[in-house]
């Protein structure tokens, strides 16, 4: 085992804010030597809605019990607590959403830390102009950058580096709530404001930014990273995991295009050369990681609302048309079409309606060659309103239910579980942005407040 | 002709943020690795294919040390849209496995 003195030792609990702490794993971390207590809370692999909604994909009160037990693991040990991507979206209004859970937490348990609060929401105004002067590249796939696309966005982020992470340390903050920031820099952060090798510490933050999916039983606890002057160590927190050579190195694969080079704001990691081996049955030593820079850039994530949805479900054991579903299917496609086209009209607006029949073809809407024995034929209407996503629903409503495979047989009911049988699902939310802006300094697109819950209490 | 499950130990997709799709293939061993990851129904082309996309957009990847070929490319339209399918992107694979090697 390394010893601590010429490592910096970050204890990441959890791969998300939310998705569950355990206190054990925490004492286990501290107890082992670490130097900061670092977790991610974002991601947009839960699609555009939260971002476009500002929610939080995880409910309030699982936030809340990951956040109090590293408030109090903070306020125990004096060291300093940095969580990146606040609310999932990291934007302004999850944000604050995290911080009045941090607040609440704070009274509860009588804690008087100093809070910094790191904002990376962006005005669609500011990059138009950003654009305008060419400082804003479209990432593949996308080949342009939209002036319009900024003002189209319900909400915008730009992914912060580790640098405002630093600065708020540095000017005394024990806990740093972020907005949006890459999964990487929240736990490098630490290691490279204490001077420790960079690509070590970039590398250390990819390998620890989903907990313990870099060790063998993934859903068992978090893990540490001890980075140091020319290579990192990656260990699970608790006793009966195990990190191997492998299972680190394999984790360079998850949800990476390129297993090799990750570009962060600042430079590029470059893991062509590394290598890893076992230290002991547990941990694994990384050497020869490494970080080129680059011109500071941060990435941009937009989504907004484009369209509303009404679905509707039947199940089918009828097995005429699961016989011959294609045939089914096309003919309820084109019948209600029609239905919609002499009822409703040019009312109906821009819409669409998909069939999913779940059990056969929904998720690849590839045809296949087999009779299933049941489906969930799926339903959805898209329309410019809720409204005429209901009506276009409710059109189609006779036919769904009980449209035969042949004009002449006999009227069938299809089973639907509910009563009303449309449910408005809201909006249809779509991610406007794949962009990359360039930035003079990392603090350009960052706003910082403190909020010091000491100096209140003496107040 | 083997199918990528009598090669494979695991096969898996997943999203590689809102505009992409990853496939990991798991080759069970040294062996299996060096015989299939150049197999013609794993190139470029047949991917493309599969997916109804360009075959200049896919990205190869041999990670020789893991025995695993990774193979990239962009989602025909982003992630969440009125259409989807497969927010995570996590069935996408399933696709591959029909393929002859």
């Amino acid at each position: 085992m390394t010893s601590s003195s010429s490592t910096v030792n970050i204890l990441v609990p959890t791969g998300a804010l939310g998705a569950g702490i355990s206190v054990d794993d925490v004492d286990a971390g501290l107890a082992a030597g670490a130097h900061a207590i670092a977790c991610d809370a974002g991601s947009t692999d839960s699609g555009p809605a939260y971002l476009a909604q500002a929610r939080c994909k995880y409910s309030r009160a699982a936030v809340k019990a990951d956040l109090s037990i590293l408030m109090r693991a903070q306020a125990r040990s004096g060291l300093p607590l940095l969580i990146g991507s606040c609310g999932t979206s990291g934007c302004d209004e999850a944000l604050d959403w995290t911080r009045d859970i941090a607040l609440e937490i704070a009274e509860e348990h009588g804690l008087k830390p100093r809070i910094a609060m790191l904002y990376s929401e962006q005005s669609p105004a500011q990059l138009e102009r950003a654009a305008e002067h060419a400082a804003i590249r479209p990432l593949p796939p996308l080949t342009t950058v939209d002036p319009q696309a900024f003002a189209q966005c319900d909400h915008i982020v730009a992914l912060m580096g580790p640098e405002p992470y630093v600065a708020a340390l540095q000017a005394g903050a024990d806990i740093v709530l972020g907005g949006r920031t890459t999964d990487t820099a929240v736990l490098a952060a630490v290691p490279l404001m204490r001077g420790m090798h960079e690509g070590a510490a970039w590398h250390a933050g990819k390998i620890a930014e989903c907990g313990g999916l870099c060790a063998i039983s993934p859903r068992e606890g978090g893990v540490m990273v001890r980075v140091g002057t020319d290579f990192f160590d990656v260990t699970p927190l608790r006793p009966s995991n195990r990190c191997t050579p492998y299972t680190v190195s394999a984790h360079m694969l998850y949800e990476n295009s390129d297993p090799f080079l990750l570009t962060e704001p600042g430079g590029i990691l470059d893991v062509t050369q590394a290598s890893y081996r076992a230290l002991d049955d547990r941990t694994v030593r990384v050497t020869g990681s490494r970080f080129v820079r680059m011109p500071y850039t941060m990435k941009l994530e937009g989504a907004a609302a484009s369209a509303f949805q009404t679905i509707m479900l039947v199940g089918i054991q009828d097995p005429k048309p699961l016989g011959d579903l294609p045939r089914f299917l096309s003919r309820m496609q084109q019948a209600l079409a029609k239905r919609v086209e002499e009822t409703l009209s040019d009312a109906a607006g821009n819409y669409d309606i998909s069939l999913r029949p779940y059990g056969w073809n929904a998720v690849s809407g590839i045809e296949e060659d087999f009779s299933p024995r049941e489906i969930g034929l799926l339903f959805v209407a898209t329309a410019t309103t809720q409204e005429l996503a209901t009506q276009i629903a409710k059109t189609c409503n006779p036919l769904f239910f009980h449209m035969p495979l042949h004009r002449e047989a006999e009227l069938p009911s299809y089973a639907f579980p509910f009563s009303p049988a449309e449910i408005e699902r809201g909006a249809v939310y779509e991610f406007r942005l794949n962009h990359v802006i360039e930035v003079g300094d990392p603090f350009a697109l960052v706003r910082t407040s403190y909020i010091d819950l000491a100096e209140n209490a003496h107040a | 002709m083997p199918k990528l499950l009598d090669v494979c130990r695991h096969v898996r997709s997943k999203n590689a943020g809102p505009f992409w799709i990853t496939v990991d293939l798991f080759f069970k061993n040294a062996d299996c690795y060096a015989q299939y990851v150049d197999s013609h129904a794993l190139q470029k082309e047949t991917i493309a294919r599969v997916f109804g996309i360009d075959p200049s957009a896919v990205k190869r990847f041999r990670v020789p040390d893991l025995n695993v070929l990774k193979l990239s490319f962009p989602r025909k339209v982003p992630q969440g849209g009125y259409l989807e399918r497969d927010m995570h992107g996590g069935q996408q694979y399933v696709r591959l496995l029909p393929l002859d090697l």
